[in-house]
């Protein structure tokens, strides 16, 4: 045996043996967050601020919980290997169709937030059901229904419509100390999502089927029903930011998702939470860091009272850099 | 479970294919095939590229559904309307392209769609346990369950995709090559796997155009030619000389076409080259010269050809195109000084599979030349003829060519902008007996105008009966040259180490 191949031998298989320490992706986004929060805490200090005082860290929560709550359902379909566009009109609708059935009633905050639940589920299943059955591109089949949902919404609202309950007014603003209880509330569901793309069969077959599809149902894994789950599950959480934002506003607003632009926001923060936009890899560890770096940044500028365009270039090129570093990490990582 | 049953060397056969049949578009592809195979017997299937093997697998495999004939499994007659079907009938291919998930771990692969569940989540150690269990059971102790896949060689790739077939309960595996993309150590440890799965009760069908390894690993050998069946007879009773001489039937001399008469000036020249992967290359290809490269899996050929065409430029050394030393950054300049390449994933990295075969065969003179030159397609019919295209027409899409016609229109795609210097990776792999004589053929026309063709094959008959001159490559570093005509015996000794250069 010559030396060469010897040598190709152990470098290729030496991992395999020792489980050394691996630098996960998750791991490079929450050490990205905590140099952007120190960096942060020095710009605004030197401004005359303080990042991280009790408004501050409000503030972080509060921003991150919508988009959390979104990004934690993108993540599930992206990890498929799908992806919700239809998300943001989505957010509006529910959060009119929770306002309106409430109608400013105490005792019908539950149908409320079941009505606007069972129609996000419905719009999930159309999705995953276009995307499956009819076997159309999961961009271009989301957009279409974000399409139908926009005109619907157009036709029936000009501006914000229904009442929510000041006793449901209290998820949007009550908080333990400086943690707005909404955003455990998004927390507890972010580790339920880890929980279930980690530990269940359907999980499991989540990745399986977001790395290969053929594989997959070759491996008599139920590709459909997988992908049709995950969308629903999307789509639910979206519904949650609905109703979520309903409760903030005390009423329902047609707009309230898309003028945020939660849609591409929240496969931002997933894709910089390291999670393949093929499919297949990540998780919600991940995306939760993403999120929580997207909201520092707007409340770094916010303190910093930049304007809004510079704002967006800033968001862009941390995006443009982070998949950038992904996919050198991938490259390097085939190569070796 | 696999383990659980099992008797080696049972009488009755696990599997039988009676007379199957099969077209495709009206050409048949296999006409009235036996196979049969027993539990704890490795039978080899032999034939050359395009007799039939891999419609034969497929049909194994639940893919194709014969026309005519029928599968017998365990006396039952099951026929298979999907892979599905073949799997639960306990029959497992392994391809040469694996089907893991590089990013799981393996025991997330092997227990895929069959995960344990415990109170509502996967039972991770009953995963891994059962996963290891499959692995001691096989004699793999090397490999843990927790390592995510792509962090393993091929060779232990290869391992998992058995245990995952094993654990679905297969009780034949049919083996594709598996030695293709193995390293020669490597291929001792998968001899002992075969030996092992055989020892245990699987019937195994080991599909493989390397002579050593039927006769190493097989008890009996199926030979198929031009889609039919020749002989099965078990191996003792057979020698290389024979199966060699069932598989061609026909004399070698008229698949070749007849050599150079007297190659012409030096077109390149390499001086000392090497990168990372290839060291201290020195040789020249003349123009009307076909250079044969040879040499195994991962000995740097394919290297070569990629450093030449800058695709993975030479760190070291010089390359010279016409006497002018020359340094080729990137496929772009590589096509501006007259280099073509045709790849050895002609479907990946040779064809705009969904575009036209017009559009295809302009792509490289559209890309690299300016103005009108990249207009004119005044001669698309002519380049067409001149390689002999079959389609429906110049718009018809590549991805409905067949192999032999696809390979065509990636050669008519370089002699649109007439490269000086020509190296073809594997140009006749999945391609039929009658296509490839067409494109050795025209191989050598090319090289008669004054071409020089640097040529890469593993397929030795091939290599040895269109080369000028061989060149063998032994890790990273040429291991001799030799004449043409040269035997394959001497070749392989090269490629291995084990020889010196005529």
């Amino acid at each position: 045996m010559s030396a060469v191949r010897e040598q190709v031998r152990r470098r290729s298989e030496a991992p395999a043996r020792t489980r050394t320490f691996v630098i996960t992706p998750v791991l490079v986004v929450y050490l990205a967050l905590a140099v952007l929060l120190v960096v942060g805490s020095v710009l605004v200090g030197v401004h005359g601020g303080v990042l991280l005082d009790h408004g501050g860290v409000l503030n972080i929560l509060t921003r991150g919980t919508v988009l959390g709550l979104v990004a934690i359902g993108q993540t599930l379909v992206i990890v498929t290997g799908s992806l919700d566009l239809s998300v943001a009109y989505l957010i509006g609708l529910c959060s009119l169709v929770a306002a309106e059935t409430m109608a400013g009633s105490t005792t019908l905050i539950v149908p409320g937030v079941l009505a606007a639940l069972a129609v996000a589920a419905v719009v999930g299943l159309v999705n995953g059901l276009v995307i499956t059955v009819l076997k159309a591109n999961a961009f271009i089949a989301t957009l279409g229904v974000a399409l139908v949902l926009r005109g619907y919404l157009e036709h029936n609202y000009t501006g914000p419509a229904g009442s929510v309950p000041r006793a449901f007014q209290h998820i949007g603003y009550d908080r333990i100390g400086p943690v707005p209880v909404a955003a455990l509330l998004m927390l507890l569901l972010a580790a339920a999502a880890w929980w279930y793309l980690r530990r269940t069969r359907t999980g499991y077959h989540m990745y399986a089927v977001g790395g290969d599809v053929d594989v997959a149902r070759l491996s008599g894994v139920r590709t459909g029903r997988t992908i049709v789950t995950a969308h629903v599950l999307c789509a639910v959480m979206a519904g949650l930011a609905g109703v979520f934002l309903a409760g903030r506003l005390g009423s329902g607003a047609p707009y309230v998702g898309t003028d945020a632009g939660y849609d591409l926001e929240s496969i931002a923060a997933v894709v910089l939470g390291g999670t393949a936009l093929a499919g297949g890899r990540g998780g919600v560890a991940g995306t939760i860091g993403g999120v929580l770096i997207l909201s520092t940044l707007d409340t770094i500028f916010d303190d910093l009272e930049l304007d809004s365009f510079f704002k967006d270039v800033v968001r862009g090129v941390v995006l443009i850099v982070a998949v950038a570093l992904y996919a050198r990490r991938r490259t390097a990582g085939r190569s070796a | 479970m696999a383990v659980t049953h099992g008797t080696p060397g049972a009488e009755d056969p696990v599997v039988r294919l009676e007379g199957i049949g099969k077209s495709f578009f009206g050409v048949p592809v296999l006409r009235g095939v036996d196979l049969s195979l027993h539990a704890g017997e490795v039978h080899a299937l032999v034939g050359e590229n395009g007799a039939g093997k891999s419609t034969l697998l497929k049909v194994l495999a639940g893919v194709h559904r014969p026309d005519s004939g029928r599968i017998v499994v365990r006396d039952e007659e099951i026929s298979f309307a999907s892979p599905r079907d073949a799997q639960a009938a306990g029959i497992a291919i392994i391809h040469q392209e694996f089907t893991l998930l590089e990013h799981r771990t393996v025991a997330e692969n092997v227990l895929l769609g069959r995960e344990p569940v415990r109170r509502g989540q996967v039972d991770r150690r009953a995963l891994e346990a059962e996963t290891r269990r499959l692995l001691d059971w096989l004699g793999e102790d090397g490999i843990e369950p927790g390592t995510e896949v792509a962090r393993l060689s091929v060779a232990r790739k290869q391992v998992v995709e058995i245990v995952k077939a094993l654990s679905a309960d297969a009780r034949v595996l049919a083996m594709d090559e598996p030695t293709a993309a193995l390293a020669d150590n490597e291929v001792e440890l998968l001899y002992g796997l075969v030996r092992r799965l055989r020892d245990r009760g699987i019937a195994i069908l080991y599909v493989s155009h390397r002579m050593r390894e039927v006769f190493d690993l097989s008890s009996r050998i199926t030979v198929l030619k031009d889609g039919a069946f020749v002989t099965c007879a078990p191996t003792a009773d057979l020698d290389t000389d024979q199966v060699v001489r069932h598989m061609v039937g026909r004399p070698l001399e008229a698949l070749y076409p007849e050599r150079a008469s007297r190659p012409g000036a030096v077109r390149i020249a390499l001086r000392g080259a090497g990168n990372e992967r290839v060291r201290n290359l020195t040789f020249e290809v003349r123009a009307g010269e076909i250079v044969g490269l040879a040499g195994l899996q991962g000995s740097g050929r394919s290297a070569i050809a990629r450093a030449i065409w800058g695709i993975e430029p030479f760190t070291t050394g010089t390359v010279e195109l016409d006497g002018v030393p020359t340094r080729v950054t990137g496929p772009r300049t590589a096509v501006r000084k007259g280099i073509g390449y045709v790849t050895e994933d002609r479907k990946g990295e040779g064809l705009a599979l969904r575009q036209s075969v017009r559009d295809n065969t302009l792509l490289v003179r559209r890309a690299a030349c300016r103005g009108a030159a990249a207009r004119q397609a005044a001669d698309l019919t002519r380049l067409l003829g001149e390689v002999g295209v079959v389609a429906r027409g110049p718009h018809q899409e590549v991805r409905y060519l067949s192999g032999g016609n696809q390979q065509k229109v990636v050669l008519g795609k370089w002699l649109a902008v007439r490269p000086r210097v020509l190296i073809v990776d594997e140009p006749t792999r999945g391609v039929d007996v009658g296509a490839k004589q067409a494109l050795y053929r025209l191989l050598r026309e090319l090289a008669d105008d004054g071409m020089a063709i640097l040529m890469i094959s593993s397929e030795l008959p091939e290599l040895i009966g269109m080369s000028d001159r061989i060149l063998v490559m032994h890790e990273g570093a040429l291991a001799g040259e030799l004449p043409a005509g040269a035997d394959e015996e001497t070749v392989m000794a090269l490629a291995t180490g084990h020889g010196t250069a005529a």
